[in-house]
């Protein structure tokens, strides 16, 4: 057989006959920039070999020449999708290392947008899959919802996608009347839009066909492959880390967490929808119980200006060099480090911080539940056929932005 | 004289069915649009009904891209193949009485022989483009041609068995004796397996494997672009229409209808076909798409062995009414 | 079971490769020698039902303020679904050799978080099946995430320079 190259790729070649094909990084069904190295036998993958890179951004090398304040922005670069539970979940790692209070509140008050995020994303992720298996009504009704949820999103902060809304010790802005009036009608329709999305693909032979028995993983290989979040409850272990390790005002919620058995395509697919009736119901308990008071705490640092009463500083005739002064002053803060993890609507997003005393952190690693999801797809996606192969890379729920960083 | 009014016959059917496919593709989109919450094309004149001519003018303009690596000829010719055959078809439709091209004995084969022939343009396209995504396109294509068109045939042979006729104007003029003058419900196994079979010959969802987009990108006209790409979409219209058609004349008694209607004789026909079109469309706007090999296992494990069975059924039928 | 008390456990079990306990904010983190890493995990995973790995990093200690021990540091943070303990290991990693064993063989899902590491520390796993960088081109000169990394190079990516060559090329076609 003679070579044959289209634009330096290599289509087939006489060593052996794998057909392969690197799908992505354009590719529509990948979710971002993933490209995945596929070696074809026919149409079933014999061997799948995800590349990741395309988006990386150097977060943790920029975070640590910005202050704890000035991260909250990179966070919203994550998970865009669903920005501000990575917001809450960087706020309370700093909170954890520098031992900042938040007032009840503003804990609801967080409580309330991770929960919209998650609503959000899942929707996202619901439209995204079932586009990717072919049901293409679905993912206009899910942006129906979505669309609600963003609305609300720039009432509160002024921003759809990139909220920045949390704040080291609260909130940006206090929640108005309006909004809870508004997210009480959403609250109380959204448990009959559930019923719609389900009517259309819960019972579809087409998508049972093409979800049962899919990408299937037991419950000690979910926990090998460092799964987290939906994607290892729907094989059976129940880890969430809103219960495990409750953050935020977590602990005051009456949930459940949604846990599958089968672990395959549709079993994570029924956690996720579970997940959309859960996050519901907190939501309800939070415009029911949210409490008044300080959006802000009392201690909250002001990392940015020096405001504060009896904090002293050396002016300099620029106002930016008394900043950094301020935060270069190495006995700040207490040294030390946290790893502290939320659970984001992918998973687990965790942030550790090496806090050396100065008001920049020293390192911050952030472990995105993508990352590792993309990583077992190598694992998962051995021997599946190509169309299996797309409904697994939808059913992980992966944003590459998060992943590369 | 005759030639020249057989021209004329033929580039007034060209016509209107282009003017057909150019507004199907609008109804299509405004259909699917109101089923998923949302208002389809509205920019182009009054609530869109200027978006085909505009698509149209749009896609004649553009520039038409070959890669490099293309295998030219094929490339060029695959999109007319296409085309062409879906359009020959078209010649032995009878609309109404007497309304037909060519009304010649074997008028269901013949339409069998072009959609097949069809099939070779994707297949070529896929081939020809010379990109991975148009080959495994290409050959999904082949797999499901090959396995659908079997079904289809014998779905129809029980059709042809009442009617004992392969000419289209004799099944619908055969049709006159069945219940409510159709022959849906002596058939019913077999319009079951054609109706199956006929979204899988069209290429529809749930069996558009071929152009697949979340999987393979557009699958065989990925590389495709301007009026090229614009004649593989019409090539799948017409076929569309075509097959609409061969459902209302074998299955649902072609242009009779409850009473006649003075002057337009062809009405009942054109409403049955826009009745099959419909459901074309609202299928595509709900269901999700098959995998490769499960699309196979319903064709050979499923349809195949039905249409036998309704072929059994049709003759043990014929020899006790007998 | 506290952490604190595991982290003892550890210290009996381990006499020589524990370096030192130390808890903050309600963390604990045991410090630990590198050689033995495989094992003190391997024992943390079976005796502890340590089964969920959160995460795996580096940390270059260059420009750290009254840091004891090595240069590069390699965190491993763990965590046991069952019994809800959170419990962070320390291995030192030395500059002269920035290597150390990886622990591929208890976490599949650890392959990715080593490749990042190496990637952005240099630090080299042994033993590992695919340890190739992974968010930085494979043509990439330094490892990021080191603090004598220059935030600001003299050269481009040599993928970039190619890419700045393609389009003067293309741009005879008028793209």
């Amino acid at each position: 057989m003679t070579k044959t190259t289209i634009l330096d790729v290599q289509v087939a070649d006489g060593a052996d006959d794998k057909y392969r094909l690197k799908m992505g990084p354009q590719h529509p069904a990948t979710h971002g920039v993933l490209r995945v190295d596929l070696e074809l036998d026919g149409e079933t993958i014999d061997k799948c070999d995800p590349q990741v890179g395309y988006l990386h951004r150097g977060f943790e090398k920029l975070a640590e020449h910005r202050t704890y304040a000035q991260n909250i922005v990179l966070t919203d670069r994550l998970d865009y999708i669903s920005a501000m539970a990575n917001n809450v979940g960087y706020c309370v790692a700093v909170e954890k290392l520098l031992a900042i209070e938040v007032p009840p509140r503003a804990q609801f008050i967080r409580v309330m947008v991770c929960e919209m995020a998650r609503i959000s994303s899942h929707l996202l992720w619901l439209a995204t899959h079932a586009l990717d298996i072919g049901a293409m009504t679905v993912f206009l009704y899910c942006f129906r919802e979505r669309e609600v949820l963003l609305e609300l999103f720039a009432e509160l902060c002024g921003s759809r996608l990139t909220n920045t809304y949390t704040r080291l010790g609260g909130v940006r802005q206090d929640v108005t009347h309006s909004i809870m009036l508004k997210l009480q009608r959403f609250v109380d329709e959204f448990p009959g839009h559930i019923a719609e999305y389900e009517t259309l693909i819960d019972t579809n032979r087409i998508w049972l066909k093409r979800t049962i028995g899919i990408g299937q993983i037991s419950a000690d290989k979910a926990v090998d492959l460092c799964l987290t979040g939906p994607s290892l409850r729907g094989s059976g272990v129940a880890y969430d880390i809103r219960q495990h390790i409750p953050y935020a005002a977590y602990n005051q919620m009456d949930f459940e967490v949604p846990v599958g058995e089968t672990g395959d395509t549709y079993a994570r697919y029924r956690c996720r929808m579970e997940e959309f009736r859960q996050s519901n119901t907190i939501l309800r308990q939070c415009i029911e119980r949210m409490p008044p008071g300080p959006i802000l705490g009392k201690d909250a640092p002001d990392l940015i200006m020096p405001a504060k009463p009896g904090r002293k500083l050396e002016f300099d005739a620029v106002a930016g060099n008394a900043l950094i002064k301020l935060i270069d002053n190495r006995d700040l803060y207490m040294a030390g480090d946290v790893y502290v993890a939320t659970e984001v609507p992918k998973g687990e997003l965790g942030f550790y911080f090496i806090s050396d005393g100065m008001g920049r952190p020293y390192r911050m690693h952030i472990r995105s539940p993508s990352f590792l999801h993309i990583g077992a797809l190598a694992t998962i996606g051995q021997g599946v056929m190509i169309a299996d192969l797309i409904a697994i890379i939808g059913t992980l729920d992966v944003v590459l932005g998060e992943c590369d960083r | 004289m005759q030639i020249l009014i057989l021209l004329l016959q033929i580039a007034m059917l060209l016509a209107i069915v282009l003017l057909h496919v150019a507004y199907l593709t609008y109804f299509e989109r405004k259909i699917i649009g109101h089923m998923q919450v949302r208002m389809g094309p509205m920019r182009v004149g009054w609530h869109g009904l200027l978006q085909p001519i505009a698509d149209g003018i749009k896609s004649f303009f553009k520039e038409d891209i070959i890669p490099q690596q293309a295998d030219k000829p094929l490339f060029l010719a695959a999109p007319i193949i296409c085309l062409v055959t879906m359009l020959a078809a078209l010649a032995v439709l009878p609309f109404a009485e007497g309304w037909v091209l060519a009304d010649i004995n074997i008028g269901l084969l013949f339409i069998f022989a072009m959609s097949s022939l069809a099939s070779y343009g994707i297949i070529l396209a896929g081939w020809a483009s010379n990109s991975k995504y148009t080959f495994l396109g290409g050959m999904r294509s082949m797999a499901q041609v090959i396995s659908y068109e079997i079904p289809m045939g014998l779905s129809l042979v029980g059709v042809m068995m009442l009617s004992g006729s392969l000419n289209l104007s004799e099944i619908v003029a055969a049709q006159g004796t069945s219940i409510f003058s159709i022959y849906l419900f002596p058939q019913i196994i077999g319009f079951f397996v054609f109706f199956i079979a006929m979204l899988a010959e069209t290429n529809r969802v749930p069996f558009d494997l071929p152009e697949a987009e979340t999987e393979l990108v557009s699958g065989y006209i990925t590389e495709y672009s301007g009026m090229r790409y614009a004649l593989f979409f019409m090539a799948e219209y017409i076929g569309m229409m075509v097959i609409a058609s061969i459902g209302t004349i074998c299955f649902l008694g072609g242009w009779n209808g409850p009473f006649a209607i003075p002057f337009f004789p062809p009405f009942w026909f054109i409403l049955k076909v826009y009745g099959f079109l419909f459901v074309f469309i609202w299928i595509r706007a709900t269901l999700p798409r098959y995998r490769y090999d499960q699309l196979m296992a319903l064709g050979w494990k499923l349809l195949i062995p039905l249409a036998l069975l309704n072929i059994f059924l049709t003759g043990l039928l014929k020899v006790l009414v007998r | 079971m506290e952490p604190i008390r595991i982290a003892a456990q550890l210290e009996e079990k381990f006499p020589d490769s524990i370096l030192g306990i130390m808890e903050h904010r309600g963390q604990v983190t045991t410090s630990v020698a590198r050689t033995p890493i495989v094992e003190i995990i391997q024992f943390l995973k079976t005796e502890h039902q340590m089964n969920h790995l959160n995460c795996l990093c580096g940390v270059d200690n260059l420009h750290r303020t009254a840091h004891v021990g090595e240069r590069f540091e390699v965190i491993y943070q763990l965590y046991s679904i069952e019994n809800r303990i959170l419990l962070r290991l320390k291995a030192q990693v030395p500059e002269a050799e920035p290597a150390i064993d990886s622990i591929c063989g208890l976490w599949t899902g650890a392959n990715w978080l080593e490749r990042e590491t190496y990637d952005l520390f240099g630090i080299i796993f042994n033993n590992h099946p695919n340890l190739k960088r992974i968010l930085t081109p494979d043509d990439w000169q330094g490892h990021p995430l080191r603090k004598d990394y220059a935030l600001k190079g003299d050269q481009e990516w040599s993928g970039f320079e190619q890419l700045k060559e393609k389009a003067a090329q293309l741009k005879q076609f008028e793209f």
